[in-house]
């Protein structure tokens, strides 16, 4: 392909500074590579490249350390928030983060989730919600929705069989060491943009050494759900997203 | 000269001590009986306003562990410490961590298993600290103390070794030596590093954020290209080999003369030298080596000990026979190898092991 001049005032959105030249390994359609755009972005913009340490979890993002140009320690299944616990306590001045899936975060990871949150540390996790284990296959994660069809749910996810999802999120609102928690989406370019808003003042709250702060991401995988990327993110808006309540969900300051 | 710091102290209370004042950064640790003690004292001791250490009571063994995986991949110098079941628990994070090649420490005050077991001393992790525990081909220094004294010395050298080869070390331990009190001298406070030294240092790996380095560093264990895998265990199995030639510690007593040879460690060897003694005063000729790293196994002094005539080696363990298996292969065939132990928290006497040996060995 020949290359085409962009003039810089025509320019709206080029790759950001610290977004590797590594070819992404995600399927076309989804979320993922937007978020790691939106985090490479405000690390930069906020001047924290030095500073920032990530956690990749076990799942489709356990390879974000070679889209993002920071320091990474990739954690055991669902164990990036003691990971990050660690990282921060011993280096209070970083810029300490998660990045982790439904199965990684929800499933096995709940007890390490909830209770870095309950501690109040400062630490922010990204959490990209949708709603299956997109790396091994497509099978039910805790946040797949009833009648959901999976590779372990081949009939749609039954209560009586499979049991009720739950949202993590609405259960953190209850801890004193949760402060900022938020629901956002990245299904079109003004849920992108909000996206961005959000991350950025999560690192800011972490960073305030304000407790610990998530940022949700109900997302699709177009792969595990079986549909074309245009038909993902319509099934999500009908589907997923009247499920959950988008936008901030709690913003509040440590008790003292 | 400086009056000498002497005190009088449980094991694992000196195991605190210890760790303050050889410059340790980060505890995290879980509460489990025999060992509690451990994180009781770093909390009384409040080393977060003397020296900066980080202690954290986490939500469980598996967070410990994770969390001394996160810290220890910062380059600093990391521990927790807990007792068989929750080592169980730690096994897959000491896989990550040993994969990894990150330098630091764990305590395993052990208790008798399997399962819940029981809150009495025992020595039936042998196997699971010296031969895996967790997935994967990857080794532990273990380092097993018999004193007070040795616990409190080997936390500072556990860290000198870990970070010498970037692999993590176990300091097994068992419940009698956790809970018993001895005298103790301390050394003096060592300083911790800084982070800028922290991160110069182990600036080749260590993910303490990019700063002056310019370049990112990643810690991880995925390798999803075989060839890339079997570099990686190539390079770990030299590493092994390299910390077999230069890491294996032992202690001999009475052995220049044995006609036989007890091979004890930890709690038994104490136990094993009273042997030792009253069977020289019946006119056995009976000598004790005291393996002091169980990984890497001491297999040279019992090898040499064999070729020169030793008529037999019993193996004396607070379990159903786990180092026998080592010492068997130290001495391949050349002489008679017996194991006697016990288990589930029963502590032999001396009587009963010299017992055993007139029975297994002598006859």
């Amino acid at each position: 392909m020949a290359e085409v001049e962009i003039r810089e005032e025509n320019k709206v959105h080029a790759r950001p500074r610290l977004i590797t030249d590594t070819v992404m390994h995600y399927c076309p359609g989804c979320s993922h590579g937007t978020v790691h755009n939106l985090i490479a972005e405000v690390i930069d913009e906020m001047g924290l490249e030095d500073k920032a340490v990530g956690i990749s979890p076990v799942g489709c993002a356990v390879f974000a350390y070679n889209y993002i140009d920071v320091d990474w320690v990739e954690a055991a299944h669902g164990r990036a928030c003691a990971v990050a616990t660690a990282v921060k306590r011993l280096h209070p001045n970083n810029m300490v983060f998660t990045y982790q899936g439904d199965g990684d975060l929800t499933a096995i990871g709940a007890g390490e989730t909830i209770h870095a949150a309950a501690r109040g540390e400062n630490i922010v996790t990204i959490f990209i919600n949708n709603s299956i284990y997109g790396m091994t296959g497509g099978q039910m994660s805790p946040t797949t929705l009833l009648g959901m069809r999976t590779a372990t749910t081949p009939a749609g996810r039954d209560a009586a069989l499979n049991g009720f999802p739950y949202k993590i999120m609405d259960m953190l609102t209850h801890l004193d060491g949760a402060t900022y928690l938020t629901r956002q989406s990245v299904h079109t370019p003004a849920a992108v943009r909000k996206c961005k808003k959000a991350i950025s003042k999560a690192f800011e709250n972490a960073m305030a050494g304000n407790g610990y702060s998530m940022v949700e991401v109900v997302a699709s995988c177009n792969s595990g759900w079986k549909l074309s990327p245009v038909e993902a993110n319509r099934w999500m808006e009908e589907n997923v997203m009247p499920n959950y309540v988008m936008g901030d969900v709690k913003c509040s300051t440590l008790p003292k | 000269m400086a009056e000498k710091d002497v005190r009088l102290m449980k094991g694992n209370e000196v195991i605190a001590h210890a760790a303050v004042h050889c410059g340790c950064d980060g505890y995290f640790g879980y509460p489990i009986t025999p060992q509690s003690e451990v994180m009781e004292t770093l909390m009384e001791l409040r080393p977060w306003e003397s020296t900066g250490m980080v202690v954290l009571q986490a939500e469980s063994e598996i967070a410990s562990i994770n969390m001394v995986y996160g810290g220890a991949a910062t380059g600093k110098k990391i521990m927790t410490s807990s007792s068989s079941p929750g080592v169980s628990l730690m096994s897959e994070g000491l896989s990550y961590i040993a994969a990894c090649e990150l330098p630091c420490l764990v305590v395993n005050c052990q208790r008798g298993g399997p399962g819940l077991g029981t809150i009495q001393p025992s020595q039936g992790d042998y196997m699971q600290a010296c031969k895996g525990g967790g997935h994967g081909d990857y080794h532990l220094i273990v380092l097993a103390p018999s004193s007070v004294q040795e616990m409190y010395d080997f936390v500072g050298l556990s860290f000198d070794i870990a970070f010498k080869h970037r692999n993590p070390v176990m300091l097994l331990a068992d419940g009698a030596i956790g809970q018993m009190m001895e005298k103790v001298v301390f050394s003096e406070q060592k300083p911790r590093l800084t982070d800028e030294e922290v991160a110069e240092q182990q600036k080749a790996w260590a993910a303490t954020g990019k700063g002056q380095r310019g370049k990112s560093n990643v810690v991880t264990s995925l390798y999803l290209n075989p060839e890339e895998l079997e570099g990686l265990n190539n390079r770990l199995q030299e590493k092994y080999n390299r910390i077999k030639a230069e890491e294996a510690r032992w202690e001999e007593f009475m052995c220049d003369d044995a006609e036989y040879v007890l091979v004890a460690f930890g709690s038994s060897a104490r136990i094993c030298s009273a042997v030792v003694e009253q069977a020289r005063e019946e006119g056995i000729k009976l000598g004790l080596m005291r393996p002091i790293t169980l990984w890497p196994f001491p297999e040279k002094p019992l090898a040499d000990m064999a070729a020169r005539g030793v008529k037999g080696f019993m193996s004396v363990e607070m379990n159903a026979g786990q180092m026998v298996e080592d010492v068997r292969l130290a001495v391949e065939g050349k002489a008679a190898v017996e194991h006697y132990g016990r288990t589930g928290g029963v502590i032999f006497t001396p009587d009963e092991v010299l017992e055993a040996l007139k029975n297994n060995l002598i006859k």
